[in-house]
């Protein structure tokens, strides 16, 4: 086994193992740094697989710009202890229906799913870097580009329209 | 990567951490030194000559004190809080160039931790990333103030990386590539994007005052209003990892700043020094001297860039917190957006124009 696969093992190992400590965990602050720790084997992954661009924009978008949202709002809550032990019994056999159901579809996807297999002649090992990925994007791609960056204007909009003060309203 | 290369880039790795390190520590020198200036008094004098010894009696007091977690805190949290801190501020420094190349022996290495064709957006992530250390120390204290210091750090650095972000689009939108060692080799004879990018360098500088919660966006620890901010509760060599995480960010922003607009290692007449250095010692060792002679260019331009952060700090009194966002938000992001209009348009019709006349 050479160094980049066990490394590889060793990157899953950890990607899993925090993916699984932020369902495991109680405190919602913890969910969310082992959340961002998730991130950040991700973008291991995606460096593995020689996409430094992703990688990158993976740590600035999730890590550095929506966590640090999801913090910002979770350190407002007050979560108590004793309101942790709301959930009924109805609620848990639903979750864990509702879980187990995705993971069966999931599960089946997978076993579906053909994987071309990696042909060495034609791979092309620069894909990833920020100079193809530009070239696909602005040239194959332009037009699913340009509708994405018109959705998110669109949405950051709204979202303008919703956070502004309407005339007469209480002034804090 | 042979043998050699590898000793040279390890050396340089070394270098590069240990002089982040040891000028973050005599910052602290300095900035007392110049805030005695500014107020005219002498400012710290007793332990050394003029006072050089201050970083190390300081340091060796907040070693020795009492290291003390509060009862109600969250533990780990509260120790990883000043670990997070140091540990972005010190990763940027990988992708800064330093110099331009070293030889020896035939090899040439970059004075450059990492070259990689991501370097900014690498930086944009660290920098992203620096609101991590002070929003769990200031949640793990498990104390209002420190909470509310929190909250303002993470708010202020999500409202100013936008218009960093989008300061940095105008600069790589001439440059046409995000590797650093190429943003400064472009900028080589007195090519420096100071002369084309002002508006930008101006948001950019007030961004990056903003990221590194300096006076006057020093918010999330105005002692007026929050006791300490974030770090009330802290103590020890806790507190000094904190304060120490600021002067290493303050150098690191300002390497980086002379990096995108001063031209890095560049300086006027670099050439003539070159060959000069190169007809006299012989391509190996004239080479290694002019290399060495623009890294310490490249050190007074960022050190003259740490001495503006604490000018500043001494001149201009804190902002409220609604002018901070209004600055942020309805000020800096319209501007940098008019500066990436801007130059769109110089670089699709005025260049051109230019170029033609010019041959």
């Amino acid at each position: 086994m050479n160094s980049v696969v066990s490394f590889f093992y060793f990157l899953s190992f950890l990607t899993i193992l925090s993916a699984v400590m932020v369902v495991v965990s109680r405190n919602p602050i913890h969910s969310v740094l082992y959340l961002i720790l998730t991130f950040f084997t991700l973008s291991g992954h995606y460096i593995l697989l020689n996409a430094q661009f992703l990688a990158a924009v993976n740590i600035i978008v999730y890590a550095g710009a929506i966590m640090v949202l999801f913090l910002f709002v979770i350190m407002f809550l007050n979560m108590k202890q004793d309101q942790e032990e709301s959930k009924t019994n109805l609620t848990k056999i639903a979750a864990t229906i509702v879980g187990g159901t995705v993971f069966v579809i999931l599960f089946g996807a997978y076993r579906k799913t053909a994987i071309e297999p990696f042909n060495p002649q034609t791979y092309d090992s620069q894909i990833g870097m920020i100079e193809s990925l530009g070239h696909m994007l602005f040239r194959e791609y332009l037009l699913p580009f340009e509708l994405a960056s018109i959705l998110l204007l669109v949405a950051m909009v709204g979202a303008v329209l919703l956070g502004k003060r309407e005339i007469g309203e209480r002034h804090f | 990567m042979d043998l050699t290369e590898f000793l040279v880039k390890t050396a340089t790795i070394f270098a590069v951490f240990v002089a982040t390190l040891v000028i973050a520590m005599y910052s602290t020198w300095a900035e007392r030194k110049v805030a005695g200036f500014i107020q005219d008094r002498s400012g710290p004098n007793r332990a050394g000559w003029g006072g050089l010894l201050q970083p190390l009696a300081d340091a060796g007091k907040m070693f020795f004190k009492e290291d003390f977690i509060p009862a109600l805190a969250n533990k780990w949290l509260f120790i990883a809080g000043p670990s997070l801190a140091m540990l972005t501020a010190m990763l940027a420094s990988a992708v800064i160039p330093f110099g331009s190349t070293i030889r020896v022996a035939g090899h040439e290495v970059p004075l450059q931790g990492v070259e990689s064709n991501i370097g900014i957006l690498y930086v944009f992530g660290v920098v992203a990333l620096g609101v991590y250390g002070i929003m769990v120390g200031g949640w793990a204290s498990n104390n209002k103030f420190s909470l509310l210091g929190a909250i303002r750090a993470a708010s202020q650095n999500i409202s100013y990386e936008v218009a960093m972000g989008l300061s940095l689009i105008a600069i790589l939108m001439m440059s046409s590539s995000l590797s650093l060692g190429e943003i400064v080799s472009q900028q080589h004879g007195m090519n420096w994007n100071i002369f084309y990018q002002p508006l930008g360098f101006i948001i950019f500088i007030t961004c990056s005052f903003a990221e590194c919660n300096r006076v006057p966006f020093d918010l999330p620890e105005c002692e007026t209003e929050l006791v300490g901010g974030y770090h009330t509760e802290y103590g020890s060599m806790k507190l000094g990892f904190y304060l120490f995480a600021e002067y290493i960010n303050m150098f690191i922003s300002s390497a980086i700043i002379s990096v995108l607009y001063f031209g890095g290692y560049n300086y006027p007449g670099m050439d003539f020094v070159y060959n000069q250095l190169v007809n006299a010692l012989g391509t190996e060792t004239g080479h290694n001297i002019a290399t060495l002679i623009g890294t310490a260019v490249f050190f007074g331009k960022a050190l003259f860039f740490v001495f503006f952060y604490m000018w500043v700090r001494w001149t201009i009194p804190r902002f409220r917190y609604d002018q901070l966002m209004n600055l942020g938000w309805k000020k800096l992001i319209p501007l940098a957006i008019l500066n990436i209009l801007i130059t769109g348009a110089a670089v699709l019709f005025l260049k051109p124009v230019i170029t033609a006349w010019l041959n």
